[in-house]
């Protein structure tokens, strides 16, 4: 009997068992930034503890810069006081910092992987639910809170409960204009928002052994909105042609052998997993969210869905009156205000390239204001250097400067009022966006792009 | 670390399943370097839509200011690892959440400031919530050890993980002092792991 990849690295990480029952965990890699750090800092300073492994430590800034005025300080004091704090945190506790200005500098999920700080076979935290993205490459990446942060800040370590493993097989071949972002979407809807509730989820089948990192990415990344802390693919020939070369790679003449290890600690082809489960990617079509939370959506030719004879007929109804929909309307034709393309999801430059193949000769609808945010400086250097930038400009999209923008409203990009938007982003809560009655629609890119240029949701497939 | 064992107090009940951690404090309230102020905002947004029982969102009625148990139904506190979701609860006078199940980082969130989630069936937090509507000057007893809540006439179960359950009864819920305790067996660890010998990432 073999072993997944989550024992495999679970194992090599353990540290001890706690009296509380729980593992020690030694955290490979650790990713700070300013929203959940500055109380753990505070700790630290209070406790006279100090950073251990602060090669270990890398930090940047993307939750509350602005898209548009960087000029410091922020307009926001509020925001600037948070800024000024990360400074001084990490100048004292001695962390690397990529900050504003810094081609570098991009949201955390982001920019790790580009950089190749985030490596196979590694366990990873940071402060944020995201987190799970990492796992794309093949590693075990945990979104934690303020006290965990504390935590791997002073011991590098986690407390951590065990997990068990779902396998979600990705079978067949992808339908044109069907995206990864539908295929998480697709899953979260089919497995619930608290499906995975205690599992790690390792997305497997021939549809992921073909897909790019960043699709796996996309993939990793929204595992926690169905509810797995933890989401991963094994580490293959397209992970370590990913990661080679890159500014955090093993050096050339230690990398083979490093490529060598990653592939060694994918799960064992007679592994067994505490779930399995097929999902048939022929039958996938573009998915739409409807309602108030992920795993509320529909595939683009569906009908919104009644209360009656749903198994929480509360929530639906809840949820309907919150969009301002009613039961059996088409998605389709949804009239949108915002169209926005970006987040830790779906801002990295294959995304933007796709979404630029639907905009290039159309233009964003009159009464639609189109965003795009590349994930970061780097994603939004080379998107200008070939041309994207401009072609969205044309369209009459604004190109922004890299940051987490319009997917949460902790920055001036938001939401006003109970505008719709067409989003790229994770989370269709409401008031996600920064209105209290702001509605979002998530989908893929190529459809938020297409919804931009219709003014209304459209089926992107129509517009390839 | 205090020891957490037995809570009294009136509860509040917060109906629905799948309330995210943006609804419970949403993201604008976490452009702050402290959490200090956040039981302000609990629920902010969510509270100016009108509803329940009492066409008011149970953070705004009356009789439940002060109450000390929060009763939630599935999957409770999904969504954004944002701790400030239970530090403002924790801050507004909650010690104790009763649900039918919880999202497992505000679960962790929530222990780890001295805030223990219990589990209960779900026909059980269903009555509990309904005697807090209904008399909502009742005491809730919540005894950990026990593996009870009791409420007027009612006696429920619930449930914690054991090993959980002892660390909040002898005060060991202090994970960095833990994690710290034998740190020449993190180095060790840290040591043997394939990537570290090729130097920092």
């Amino acid at each position: 009997m073999g072993d997944t990849l989550l024992k495999k690295v679970w194992d090599l990480h353990t540290v001890r068992q706690l009296p509380t029952g729980q593992t020690q965990l030694f955290i490979g890699l650790h990713l700070v930034h300013e929203v959940t750090s500055p109380q753990a800092f505070d700790t630290l300073r209070a406790n006279g503890w100090k950073v251990p492994f602060v090669d270990r430590t890398f930090a940047t800034v993307d939750h509350i810069v602005p898209t548009r005025e960087r000029t410091r300080p922020f307009l926001d004091v509020m925001a600037e006081d948070m800024m000024a704090s990360l400074e001084r945190n990490v100048r004292d506790f001695g962390i690397r910092f990529v900050g504003l200005g810094d081609i570098r500098q991009g949201i955390v999920h982001v920019i790790g992987p580009e950089l190749g700080l985030t490596q196979p076979g590694m366990t990873i935290a940071c402060g944020d639910s995201h987190t799970s993205t990492h796992g794309a490459f093949g590693s075990v990446a945990f979104g934690i809170g303020t006290s965990q942060v504390r935590d791997v800040l002073a011991s590098q370590c986690l407390a951590l409960e065990p997990l068990k493993v779902r396998r979600i097989r990705v079978t067949g071949t992808l339908p044109k204009g069907v995206y990864a972002k539908d295929v998480i979407l697709e899953i979260i809807q089919r497995l619930g928002v608290q499906g995975g509730n205690g599992f790690a989820y390792e997305y497997a089948g021939d549809a992921i052994d073909r897909m790019t990192m960043d699709e796996r990415m996309t993939i990793c990344n929204m595992s926690i909105e169905g509810g797995a802390r933890v989401g991963y693919v094994n580490p293959d020939d397209t992970t370590v042609e990913y990661v080679r070369g890159r500014p955090f790679a093993p050096p050339a003449g230690e990398f083979d052998r490093m490529a060598t290890w990653w592939k060694s600690m994918a799960s064992d082809a007679n592994a067994v997993y505490d779930d399995d489960v097929e999902i048939k990617a022929g039958e996938l079509t573009p998915v739409v969210t409807w309602g108030v939370n992920p795993g509320q959506s529909i595939g683009i030719d569906d009908k919104v869905p009644a209360p009656a004879g749903a198994s929480d007929p509360k929530a639906i109804t809840d949820a309907l009156n919150y969009m301002g929909l009613t039961p059996g309307q088409p998605i389709e034709g949804m009239k949108v205000d915002v169209a926005f393309i970006g987040s830790c999801t779906n801002s990295r430059l294959s995304d933007l390239r796709e979404a630029a193949r639907i905009v290039k000769g159309r233009h964003v609808a009159k009464h639609v204001q189109g965003l795009v945010v590349p994930g970061s400086a780097t994603v939004a250097k080379a998107a200008e250097d070939e041309g994207l930038a401009e072609v969205f400009r044309e369209a009459g999209f604004e190109w922004r400067s890299a940051g987490c923008s319009m997917c949460l409203g902790m920055n001036p990009d938001k939401l006003v009022g109970s505008q719709v938007c067409a989003s790229s982003s994770n989370r269709n809560f409401k008031g996600r966006q920064g209105s209290p009655t702001g509605r979002t629609l998530l989908m893929s890119p190529a459809m938020v792009a297409a919804a931009a240029v219709a003014g209304e949701v459209t089926d992107v497939r129509e517009l390839l | 670390m205090r020891q957490i064992s037995k809570m009294t107090g009136r509860a509040l009940p917060m109906r629905g399943n799948d309330i995210d951690t943006d609804r419970i404090i949403p993201a604008r309230f976490l452009r702050s370097i402290t959490f200090d102020g956040l039981e302000k905002h609990v629920f902010e947004d969510d509270r100016k839509s009108a509803g329940g029982p009492y066409n008011r969102h149970p953070f705004d009625v009356s009789h439940f200011q002060g109450a000390a148990v929060l009763l939630v139904n599935a999957n409770f506190g999904c969504g954004s690892s944002r701790e400030h979701a239970p530090q403002a609860l924790q801050k507004w006078g909650i010690q104790v959440v009763i649900g039918e199940s919880f999202a497992e980082i505000f679960f962790g969130n929530s222990g780890i400031i001295g805030m223990p989630c219990v589990t209960a069936a779900a026909e059980d937090v269903a009555a509990l919530m309904d005697l807090a509507e209904r008399e909502p000057a009742t005491q809730f007893a919540v005894d950990l050890v026990a593996g009870t809540c009791r409420a007027g006439a009612m006696t429920v179960k619930i449930a914690l993980p054991p090993k959980m359950l002892e660390a909040f009864t002898s005060g060991a819920w202090d994970t960095t002092g833990m994690l710290l305790d034998r740190f020449d067996e993190v180095r060790a660890t840290a040591s043997r792991l394939p990537y570290t010998t090729s130097g920092p990432v």
